[in-house]
């Protein structure tokens, strides 16, 4: 059963790339050439783009092979998130599919408990018989009875570099979930299931190379907090890349992505202040307001009538238990939702904040590199002034395949999170070799090294992005997200479908994420695709 | 209607006169509460001119203080090249005695190369956490090589120490629960308490009297209430080695309390894996103590092991819950694959060559017996174990700035002779108890007996140079 998605396909937006001379490549003005046969595996495609892609990536420069304007952003209708919902009947299929599933993992659950059914599962140590159980309540039922049947389809192994294609240890499981063992094979699959917006996921290439030669001048790591030793030329350049980058003041990296939410909003805002964090956050930012021991209050996910509302009531009465006003107010917020894949409404809440006179924490975790035309963000993508946003975060696992996460805004922001973070008294360094691919993948995107590269996979990730979400769309699929965010979900609501779905693709040699609860809602289980600008069309289409 | 009202009106007039009462009191009690609703006295609510007017004079703080420009988080000191046994600032070579390189890996040729034939065959990053095709098979060995290591069923490995230990004790230790940790416990411990939400009880550093007489009260109070205990989980989070002090936990003694009192308990190894035990496996191997019987072990792969990254380690139905409630594992990408095989040959290189433990024991005693020698007789005093490699240079005064005073005058003259010391640093506000500055000195294995004499000479020098104005 699939719900038709309200997709215009007649709007004169599509204009904009059929102009672009190259149309004959991607479809003809009639609509016709974009579609491929359903469900069939065409053997000639698929055996040709193996033959093309099998080869590794050469070094020589990428020429700019035709002339494409950078279409202007779709603002409309983002304050109203584009996640549209099931018909009741599916909602109510859906929670009639969870009821029947819990009532058989509560029998399960009492068959183990009384030893008729084996527990094939780790069970504690007869030692304990006389502690406190160790877990209780409903998770590890749920973990137990119903995820362990699924669990077949998170954690697959990877035994290659992670880019548009990729191998994939086989393995299988003897007894539903409870073992799995390998097959002793790998699969080469087409990835849509990595962070790799920009292709950068390379084992060879200028990046890779940077990366050796920073271990050879370097080192791999260093074994100290960043408090009183830096490297001069790997953090000293790249906080100043970083920075010049973005079009800011200053600028820090950090390690871990996850961690450098989790350590620094803390020095920020601390107690008597207020956190209006979107429904929808990230669990690091969520981490991060909560150990800051400010107030935290929830407005509607991308909603900004709510997060008006909420505003005035926080100014006006002030803090409750203190009976005084508010310190600070921080709005935090993503640019792309890794599991909505909505883009959240930076104009309207900039002008908010200047009205209010509260401070942004925007994360870009999966917008920077992806959105803009120059993959300078939200800020680039929508036009605002960068110096605006307040703290500018952003992680550097994504569109630059390498790992950490990087904070920037002014000078003064800068100096005091090096004061007060958690990261750079207890952490550790960046490595250099990973430094290095960062430093040289944002020289490609920057055009340092006049070879137009950068802007190239940009524009590429772009049309890959709008091509594939038509193509969906107009086989029926319910996507959610902005159109031109690289993150598509694909609606599935049932978590058995999602299931069978993953398990399918994977056999027909394409990898895709699963996603359940506890990341998304129970009832709302989606499957997601990453678009990256590696891919070919002919992949895209193979996949579609 | 007759056949309704008789039997009413006959039911009313046959009851006892008490229920007229009690009935009679019932209905007073709700219309007291109703009007009693009614009359509460409500918010005030403001008028969109009062709304206004608060937000136009409403001034938030400045987002960040000002900083002042000479604090030294804004001026560290900026290393060429690889920080291994001399750093080299501005030119000049430094001996190391300040980052945690214990078993001189920082620069081993072995871990480069791999390292480098890692990324040919992976790429740097990952690209994805550890449920969403971010784990590669390196991952999977790691995991596999450091349970065999520390002798534990299974290990799940994270791609960032502070965040190891940060995320492991809230995915057990829920509100409502009870954990027992050490004041001197460092700060990812702190946080990760902070996160779990629990009732936390300190005990005195390394006192196990103090300890035992924190469980007798919780004792006393589960016989008055045997219901709420059934259901509270009980902890214990101690350091095998403490990085605020360089001591060692009493691992014995804690393992009687726990079998005693019914307490689980987590060790943080971060310094002593690595470091202490024949073989560096950590606190167990040393104290003698089966490590199956310790619920879990988490430590840092950024000391002694040289990469980044950290995990935890025990038995099976233990630690493999993690995998899906440890926030910064399942929320985080997975560590970068050169990082995982640089920590992977480290270890192995742990396995082949145990005589870098020795080295590391030896010139460690060596460095306390010369410190204790050098700082006899002035107002710094030297705070650390025997078996540890890391060293707390105290100076002795209840004025604090003195203090820091003294130890960065100490710091910065040792550094003029050719000698890399440092400050230990504390985020002073957020730190649970008052912190004593110091210096925090570290030895290696690669350090010679004539670099340990000469270092110990410098210092002496510089003390005496400090102690005589």
């Amino acid at each position: 059963m699939r719900d038709i998605a309200n997709v215009d396909l007649d709007s004169d937006d599509s204009g904009s790339i059929l102009e672009s001379g190259l149309c004959c490549e991607w479809e003809n003005k009639d609509g016709s050439g974009m579609q491929t046969e359903l469900g069939e595996e065409n053997e000639e495609v698929m055996s040709e783009f193996y033959r093309r892609n099998s080869e590794p990536p050469t070094d020589e420069p990428v020429q700019e092979q035709f002339d494409f304007e950078y279409p202007a952003p779709r603002t409309e209708g983002l304050d109203h998130p584009s996640m549209p919902d099931a018909t009741w009947f599916t909602n109510f299929l859906v929670s009639f599919s969870y009821t029947v599933k819990f009532f058989f993992a509560r029998l399960r659950h009492i068959l183990q408990l009384y030893g008729w059914e084996k527990c094939k599962g780790n069970v504690e140590s007869e030692k304990y018989k006389n502690f406190v159980p160790l877990f209780s309540g409903p998770d590890p039922l749920f973990i137990r009875n119903i995820y362990r049947q699924g669990s077949d389809v998170c954690n697959r192994p990877v035994a290659s570099v992670p880019g548009t294609l990729m191998t994939v240890r086989d393995r299988f499981t003897p007894d539903y979930g409870w073992t799995f063992e390998y097959k002793g094979t790998e699969s080469r699959v087409l990835n849509m299931g990595s962070y790799n917006y920009l292709g950068f996921a390379q084992n060879r290439g200028p990046c890779a190379e940077a990366a050796r030669r920073a271990i050879d001048q370097h080192g791999v790591s260093a074994c100290t907090p960043s408090f009183n030793f830096r490297h001069n030329k790997v953090h000293k350049q790249l906080d100043a890349l970083i920075a010049e980058y973005l079009g800011v003041e200053a600028a820090m990296c950090f390690p871990m992505g996850y961690g450098t939410n989790a350590m620094n909003i803390p020095a920020i805002v601390g107690k008597g202040s207020l956190i209006l964090s979107d429904q929808l956050n990230h669990a690091s930012l969520v981490t991060g307001c909560r150990l800051s021991g400010a107030l935290v209050k929830v407005f509607k996910h991308n909603d900004v009538n709510d997060l008006e509302r909420k505003l005035i009531q926080a100014i006006a009465e002030g803090d409750r238990t203190t009976g005084r006003p508010y310190k600070k107010i921080l709005i935090v917020m993503e640019g792309i939702y890794s599991m909505e894949g909505t883009i959240s409404p930076l104009p309207q809440v900039v002008a908010l904040k200047k009205k209010y006179k509260a401070y942004l924490f925007l994360d870009e975790a999966h917008s920077i590199g992806a959105l803009g035309e120059t993959g300078k963000g939200c800020s680039e993508y929508f036009g605002c002034d960068p110096t605006d946003i307040d703290v500018m975060m952003g992680t550097l696992t994504k569109s630059f395949a390498a790992a950490g996460g990087y904070l920037a805004g002014t000078k003064k922001l800068i100096d005091a999170i090096r004061t007060r973070s958690h990261d750079i008294h207890y952490g550790t360094w960046m490595a250099a070799p990973v430094a290095a691919q960062v430093l040289s993948s944002m020289h490609i995107i920057m055009n340092k090294d006049g070879a137009g590269e950068g802007k190239l996979r940009i524009r590429q990730l772009l049309r890959n992005t709008r091509y594939f979400r038509r193509s969906l769309a107009q086989r029926g699929f319910l996507l959610y997200g902005h159109e031109d965010s690289p993150v598509v979900p694909l609606m599935t609501f049932f978590c058995t479908r999602t299931l069978i779905f993953c398990r399918e693709t994977l056999r027909r040699n394409l990898a895709v994420v699963g996603v359940c609860y506890p990341a998304t809602p129970l009832t709302k289980c989606r499957a997601r695709f990453c678009i990256s600008a590696a891919h070919t069309k002919e992949q895209l289409d193979w996949v579609c | 209607m007759d056949s309704v009202v008789i039997p009413i009106y006959t039911t009313i007039v046959s009851v006892p006169y008490y229920h007229y009462v009690l009935e009679g009191l019932l209905v007073l009690v709700v219309v007291f509460l109703w009007n009693r609703r009614n009359r509460r006295p409500r918010r005030p609510q403001l008028t969109e001119e009062e709304k206004e007017e608060l937000i136009r004079k409403w001034q938030p703080e400045p987002l960040v203080p000002d900083t002042p420009q000479d604090h030294p988080a804004l001026n560290p000191k900026y290393v060429d090249g690889k920080m291994g046994k001399y750093v080299s600032i501005e030119g000049k070579d430094y001996l190391n005695l300040a980052t945690s390189n214990f078993l001189g890996l920082v620069g081993d040729e072995r871990i480069e190369e791999v390292a480098k034939k890692t990324i040919y065959k992976y790429g740097v990053g990952s690209c994805g956490p550890r449920g969403f095709y971010g784990t590669v098979d390196v991952h999977l060995d790691l995991e596999k090589q450091l349970a065999e290591f520390m002798g534990c069923e299974e290990a799940v490995l994270y791609s960032y120490g502070f965040a190891t230990i940060a995320s492991a004790i809230p995915a057990y230790a829920k509100r409502g629960d009870i954990i027992y940790a050490d004041k001197g416990v460092n700060f990812a411990i702190q946080k990760g308490l902070q996160a779990s939400r629990s009732q936390i009880e300190w005990f005195e550093h390394n006192d196990m009297e103090d300890f035992e007489r924190l469980l007798k009260i919780q004792a006393e109070k589960d016989l008055k209430n045997p219901k709420k205990a059934k259901v509270t989980r009980r902890f214990m989070v101690v350091e095998g080695l403490y990085l605020n002090s360089g001591d060692l936990c009493p691992l014995p003694t804690l393992m009687e309390l726990k079998w005693k009192y019914k307490v689980r308990i987590f060790i943080d190894e971060s310094l002593s894996f690595g470091v202490v035990g024949s073989r560096g496996r950590g606190v167990t191997e040393h104290f003698g103590v089966d490590v199956t019987d310790v619920d879990m072990i988490m430590a840092s792969l950024e000391n002694a092991v040289a990469s980044t990254g950290g995990f935890c380690c025990g038995r099976s139905y233990v630690v493999s819950h993690q995998r899906l409630s440890g926030l910064g594992y399942c929320f985080s990408a997975s560590l970068p694959p050169l990082l995982t095989t640089a920590a992977s040959e480290a270890l192995r290189i742990m396995d082949e060559e145990p005589e870098r433990f020795d080295h590391l024991r030896s010139n460690g005693r060596r460095m306390l017996e010369g410190l204790r020698a050098a700082i006899a007789d002035t107002l710094f005093y030297v705070q650390g174990d025997a078996l540890s490699p890391v060293f707390h240079i105290k100076y002795r005064s209840d004025d604090v700035e003195e203090a820091e005073k003294k130890l960065d005058a100490l710091v910065d003259n040792a550094f003029e002779k050719g000698l890399a010391l440092t400050r230990a640093r504390y985020l002073v506000g957020e730190e649970a108890f008052p912190i004593v500055p110091s210096i925090r000195l570290t030895v290696n294995s690669q350090l010679t007996s004539e670099e340990v004499d000469k270092s110990l000479k410098t210092i002496a020098e510089v003390v005496r140079s400090l102690t005589k104005k």
